[in-house]
């Protein structure tokens, strides 16, 4: 009953945050206008709602609920609620894969998948580097995304000097190392949304298995779970989901980090009914924080990396300092 | 026709080996006790028994059946294992944490079925843990985090149980309990059962058989009184335990060997 609650207001608020989302913007338009032009009225506001406002929240919704569902199942797997994409260094490689692919001139929907060989990459490296020591501790997790996040940030950033494409340039102001929703075009979307799509079935269908992680990898394997498949199987779905957030939203952090977190504690630990939960929860915590990023300092934009990393960081920090006992 | 049979196992990890050739069997209906000092290789024989580590060599049969021609799943049908930790930072309730027992059983959409739920509700009754299971696992007593994971073994319904120091942080109360109703599952389910047990008086009091270990070898296996011998204990542990006989099994009784101060009011 409590489950059935709880999704209906996470469903009826994500309905709510998008038609804020598309109602409000740096032009005014009446709300009149914004119904006729969704319904295909030929105008300059129906260019600006079709073309600019619908993408961009659809893009949002997409890429929160992407990023929360990859963070609920890192924290499954490792055990732990201080995992997501971006900690773990995942975003940054995808952040790689992506400007690169712009770069190199690679047509815009291959983007995402750029982006998710390079998440592929980087969490994989990351996984290796935290195994060194034979068991896998949330601590060198986080250590290792550490250094790879300044590694591929830096890379990227000398992509983006040395680059000469314009498109570069106009995504670096405010996407790849910020976080910033900038949907090019709708097929962009679309490829992403499939990924997505994707990546959110394999979860649903990893999800029992993340359950059986609870008391650690031994007691997951003496309960029949195959630990390397599910593993791997975990580490792609994360960053397939990562690969086409990044794609469309560059580094966004917290979100995968907060949403899982804070569900938990409504919703209990069952990873099924948590990742159903974080992919609206997700999508609303991001379309609001694209609106607050556009409307907050008008005409000009904020990155939206700028808003969840203002209202993420402090949760992250009351975390660390709850569950300190356990990350060492 | 529940069994576990280990022949010849050797098995380590790197460089160390740890099991130099030990045999053990746990037949139906049996409750076989794995004593022995720190380090002697008892959760490490655990483990190749659960399928958990590889041995090197030597062989497991389960059931009668070879455990390398079985994968993760038909092995933890056949064999369920209590862990020694079993502590989790999530809010899972102990339903759920029963629930798990039923993983390898799990269809390819993952949902419970009936067949699960009536398997999850037997074993929390089974356990006594029925009242237990909308609680949230991180705030029951650990007597009674004990008895979910008991009931998540037995969710498994698996013919074999390992258990790894099930009495480990628990107070001599429920010590007892656990194993009594351990042995009463054993009896009563014809389950075949292995437990790592650290108090030799524990072992004597519930074991039908006990195998005891020292230097990753089988230093005797037999009944109670066979095993558990003053001159077994001394040879294996060490002085300073004495080894009475109480109501017709052997009782150890660690005695202080250098106390001079009570010796002599004593004497």
């Amino acid at each position: 009953m409590r489950t059935v609650t709880v999704f209906a207001l996470l469903v009826a608020a994500l309905a709510l945050s998008a038609a804020a989302g598309i109602l409000v913007g740096a032009v005014a338009i009446a709300p009149g206008d914004v119904l006729s032009a969704l319904l295909g009225a030929d105008s300059t506001s129906g260019t600006i709602i079709r073309e600019l406002r619908l993408p961009r929240v659809l893009g949002a919704a997409l890429v929160g609920g992407a990023l929360a569902a990859a963070g609920a199942l890192l924290q499954g797997m490792l055990r732990n609620p201080l995992a997501d994409p971006f900690v773990t260094g995942t975003s940054a490689g995808a952040s790689l894969g992506a400007v690169l692919a712009v770069a190199l001139g690679f047509e815009p929907a291959l983007v995402p998948v750029a982006a998710f060989v390079g998440a592929t990459g980087a969490i994989a490296l990351v996984w290796r580097l935290a195994r060194l020591g034979g068991r896998t501790t949330v601590l060198t997790v986080l250590l290792a995304g550490v250094v790879l996040t300044s590694f591929a940030g830096a890379l990227v950033t000398l992509v983006l000097v040395s680059s000469d494409r314009l498109a570069l340039r106009l995504r670096a102001v405010l996407g790849w190392l910020q976080g910033g929703i900038s949907v090019i075009s709708w097929s962009e979307l679309v490829v992403a949304a499939v990924v997505v799509a994707v990546g959110v079935t394999a979860a649903l269908l990893l999800a029992p298995r993340i359950d059986a992680y609870a008391f650690g990898e031994e007691t997951a394997a003496a309960l029949g779970v195959d630990l390397d498949r599910t593993t791997a199987a975990v580490l792609a779905t994360t960053a397939l989901l990562t690969g086409a957030a990044v794609a469309i939203a560059g580094l966004i952090g917290f979100v995968g980090l907060v949403i899982p977190h804070a569900l938990r504690f409504v919703l209990g630990a069952t990873h099924r009914r948590l990742i159903v939960a974080s992919i609206p929860a997700g999508a609303i915590a991001l379309v609001l924080a694209d609106l607050g990023a556009r409307t907050a300092l008008a005409p000009a934009e904020l990155p939206v990396g700028v808003i969840t990393g203002l209202v993420g960081a402090p949760f992250f920090l009351a975390l660390l300092v709850r569950s300190r006992r356990v990350i060492i | 026709m529940s069994s576990v049979v280990a022949r010849a196992i050797r098995a380590g990890y790197r460089e160390r080996e740890v099991l130099r050739g030990v045999d053990l069997v746990a037949h139906e209906g049996e409750v076989v006790a794995l004593i022995g000092p720190n380090g002697a290789g008892k959760s490490t024989l655990l483990r190749v028994l659960g399928g958990l580590l590889r041995a090197t060599s030597g062989s497991v049969t389960i059931d009668g059946v070879d455990a390398a021609t079985l994968d993760r799943r038909a092995i933890a049908r056949r064999i369920a294992v209590v862990p020694q930790v079993f502590e989790t930072l999530f809010p899972f309730t102990v339903r759920e944490i029963v629930a798990l027992g039923r993983t390898s059983r799990l269809g390819p959409l993952g949902t419970l079925g009936t067949d699960d739920a009536r398997a999850v509700a037997h074993a929390l009754d089974d356990i006594g843990a029925t009242d237990l299971a909308e609680r949230r696992i991180d705030r029951v007593s650990g007597g009674e985090r004990q008895r979910a994971v008991l009931a998540m073994a037995l969710a498994q319904e698996a013919g074999v149980l390992l258990l790894d120091e099930p009495t480990a942080h628990l107070d001599p109360a429920h010590q007892r309990a656990t194993l009594e109703r351990v042995a009463t599952l054993a009896r009563t389910r014809g389950i075949a059962v292995v437990a790592v047990l650290h108090d030799l008086n524990l072992a004597a009091a519930f074991a039908s058989r006990v195998v005891l270990l020292a230097d990753g070898a089988v230093v005797r296996d037999g009944d109670v009184a066979h095993v558990i011998t003053p001159e077994l204990v001394a040879r294996v542990f060490g002085p300073g335990l004495r080894v009475v006989a109480y109501d017709g099994r052997p009782f150890v009784i660690p005695e202080p060997t250098s106390q001079p101060e009570r010796r002599a009011r004593a004497g």
